[in-house]
């Protein structure tokens, strides 16, 4: 729809989180505009999907701000809430999508939860959002122990699109897919984000993904964000992490891609 | 219901629609209705324009009514025109125009199946489940023997540690419950007797009933209770979460790693919390004795010495072994035929438990009927 516009959708002041003595997240400020692809990035076990989950709510925080939709979480009551949790949707990096339900009531479900439809429709929209994510309306009748890995991150995007959100955040979105299923899967977010006007928050590992769909990188590191831009910035970037990663070995810049 | 949202109207015999508003997730259920009517609206009008132009909000929802507006009139044969439609809803219109072409059949499974093949199934899995029971325990029996000759393989630190999971950790509620429970019977037992004027016979009641079953068979439903659900979940997890195939391919039988040694020591914790158990609630029976019915402990103790025999312990004890490798076979059993959801995690879990509980009376049964023939 629009391209990424200058109004921060999700906005992070001087964060603090912390499991027992040490903070895991110490001061970190992070904007996301609306309808930008973000990709995060850091170091295995530095707080990328705590960062994620704290925004999201799920993990409690000790100082700083966090802002969704230009509205504070804290002061917010109950039903306020909710009806703004609906504004989002979540991939989780496991998929997490309900294992007693076939993938047509699990993509129903939030629908089934927040809305009042006829069967008729919300079989219908299932079987929409299924194929918007690439899958035949077939799978929707198995159940998530019979599918394959590609599969489960695709009907978990399909959920997390169900009630068209304005946010989705990823969490891993490429990992444990084969390099081809990635390309796709990129491609699919990106191919989604632009039909839809989806902002997207995604925490990646994946160098192919940052390059290919992300309109900005952030980079965790020592527990703060230490740099947010274009790839272009990351790789001209003179931090020791930043240039390790992004012109380390297995990157574009020393690869084959980096002629390219 | 808000009509602005897609508004009818007839002119010289086209029919002209003009949808405005949201047309999101929101106003789906009004907007389906809304579409449904309007292709329903005069059937003799064979043009149709949709004008999108005061849409100012459209989601997968939306996109997807309009879709259902677009085919509903082109299955009439109508001429459809849809105009205005803003810039940046193309897309997701056009991606619509894509979906839902294939017949969707889902499979709804009737909600009550039929009689017959409820039995049916019900015969087959109770077959399945007499298999499955006989299998495992010829399986754990080899396992068991091959330890035996080869005693360096056998986990001794892992049959120690559930040992302490099922044995000792169970003390404290055991004590609870039989104390509590012989104190009842002995209650119960003074109240009926006293209007005889044999209160005496109480302590012959309670000993015999607690060191032949009672004792043994409630306490091995508190095991079966407590531990058969916990192996039983801790091997279906272990399953989901394909650890039982790892240890596999490095070689290892889960049988003898995981199994085994549970097994183990649910056999060794069984005899010696029933023992605790049975004592405990000639404990509580010598408690209510005293306190309601001023029978010293010593009487109690002298009148028990009379009125039971070693025999009774014996036949009571000699059965715990058995339930308990019943037990854990069972709670074995359950735990590898769980599969990847949650809900069978929890449906096996269940039936671990009541299984494991149902068999023990059925055990229990069965020894009373071969003591009664030995004659003891």
């Amino acid at each position: 729809m629009a391209g990424p516009g200058n109004e921060a959708i999700i906005s992070v002041r001087d964060l603090v989180v912390g499991f027992g003595e040490t903070p895991v997240l110490n001061g970190v400020s992070l904007d996301v505009m609306r309808g930008e692809i973000l990709g995060f990035v850091g170091a295995s076990g530095m707080g990328k999907s705590v960062l994620m989950r704290t925004i999201i709510g799920l993990l409690p925080r000790r100082a700083g701000r966090v802002a969704v939709f230009g509205v504070d979480f804290d002061g917010l009551s109950e039903d306020a809430r909710r009806a703004l949790e609906r504004r989002w949707g979540v991939l989780f990096q496991q998929g997490a999508l309900f294992s007693s339900l076939t993938v047509r009531q699990n993509v129903q479900f939030p629908m089934r939860e927040h809305l009042r439809l006829s069967y008729r429709l919300m079989d219908e929209i299932a079987a929409a959002k299924l194929e918007m994510v690439g899958l035949t309306p077939e799978v929707g009748d198995k159940y998530p122990a019979e599918l394959s890995g590609g599969m489960i991150k695709r009907v978990a995007l399909a959920r997390a699109l169900a009630l068209d959100p304005e946010i989705v955040f990823l969490d891993e979105p490429t990992s444990g897919l084969d390099p081809i299923g990635a390309g796709e899967f990129d491609l699919l977010i990106k191919t989604l984000q632009h039909t839809l006007g989806l902002t997207v928050f995604m925490v990646t590992h994946d160098l192919d993904s940052l390059h290919a769909v992300c309109d900005r990188i952030a980079v965790l590191a020592d527990r703060k964000v230490i740099t947010a831009g274009p790839m272009a910035a990351m790789l001209a970037s003179d931090h020791p992490w930043v240039k390790a990663y992004f012109r380390g070995k297995r990157s574009r810049a020393n690869g084959a891609a980096g002629t390219a | 219901m808000d009509g602005s949202l897609l508004e009818v109207s007839v002119k010289d015999g086209r029919l002209a629609l003009a949808a405005g508003g949201a047309w999101t997730a929101d106003h789906a259920n009004d907007l389906e209705q809304l579409v449904e009517a309007a292709i329903q609206r005069s059937p003799q009008a064979t043009s149709v324009n949709i004008d999108m132009g005061r849409v100012e909000r459209l989601d997968t929802f939306g996109a997807w009514l309009l879709e259902r507006l677009v085919r509903g009139f082109a299955a009439a044969g109508r001429e459809t025109k849809v105009v205005d439609l803003p810039e940046h809803y193309r897309e997701l219109v056009a991606e619509a125009e894509h979906v839902n072409r294939a017949e969707i059949s889902p499979v709804r499974a009737p909600l009550v199946p039929t009689l017959v093949a409820a039995l049916r199934r019900g015969g087959l899995a109770l077959g399945d489940d007499f298999l499955q029971f006989v299998q495992m325990l010829g399986a754990v029996s080899v396992a068991g023997a091959r330890c035996l000759m080869r005693p360096w393989t056998f986990r001794f630190t892992s049959t120690i540690h559930h040992l302490d999971r099922v044995g000792f950790r169970a003390v404290p509620i055991i004590f609870l419950i039989t104390l509590l429970l012989g104190g009842i019977i002995a209650q119960q037992g003074l109240f009926h007797f006293r209007r005889f004027g044999i209160e005496i016979y109480v302590i012959d009641m309670v000993g015999i009933l607690v060191l032949r079953e009672l004792g043994v068979v409630m306490v091995a439903m508190m095991v079966a209770g407590r531990s058969a659900s916990s192996y039983t979940a801790e091997l279906g997890s272990m399953k989901m979460r394909e650890e039982i195939d790892a240890l596999r391919t490095m070689g290892f039988d889960p049988l003898e790693i995981l199994i085994l040694p549970r097994i183990v020591a649910l056999v060794l914790a069984l005899p010696a919390l029933a023992f605790i158990g049975a004592m405990t609630a000639l404990l509580g029976a010598a408690l209510v004795c005293w306190l309601t019915a001023d029978m010293s402990p010593e009487i109690f103790l002298a009148r028990l010495r009379d009125a039971i025999t070693v025999d009774d312990f014996i036949v009571g004890m000699i059965k715990a072994p058995f339930i308990a490798l019943m037990i854990g076979v069972v709670a074995s059993v359950e735990g590898l035929n769980v599969e990847g959801s949650a809900e069978s995690l929890g449906l096996h879990t269940t039936a671990s438990v009541v299984k494991s509980i149902f068999l023990v009376v059925v055990i229990d049964g069965l020894f009373a009927v071969f003591f009664a023939a030995v004659g003891m």
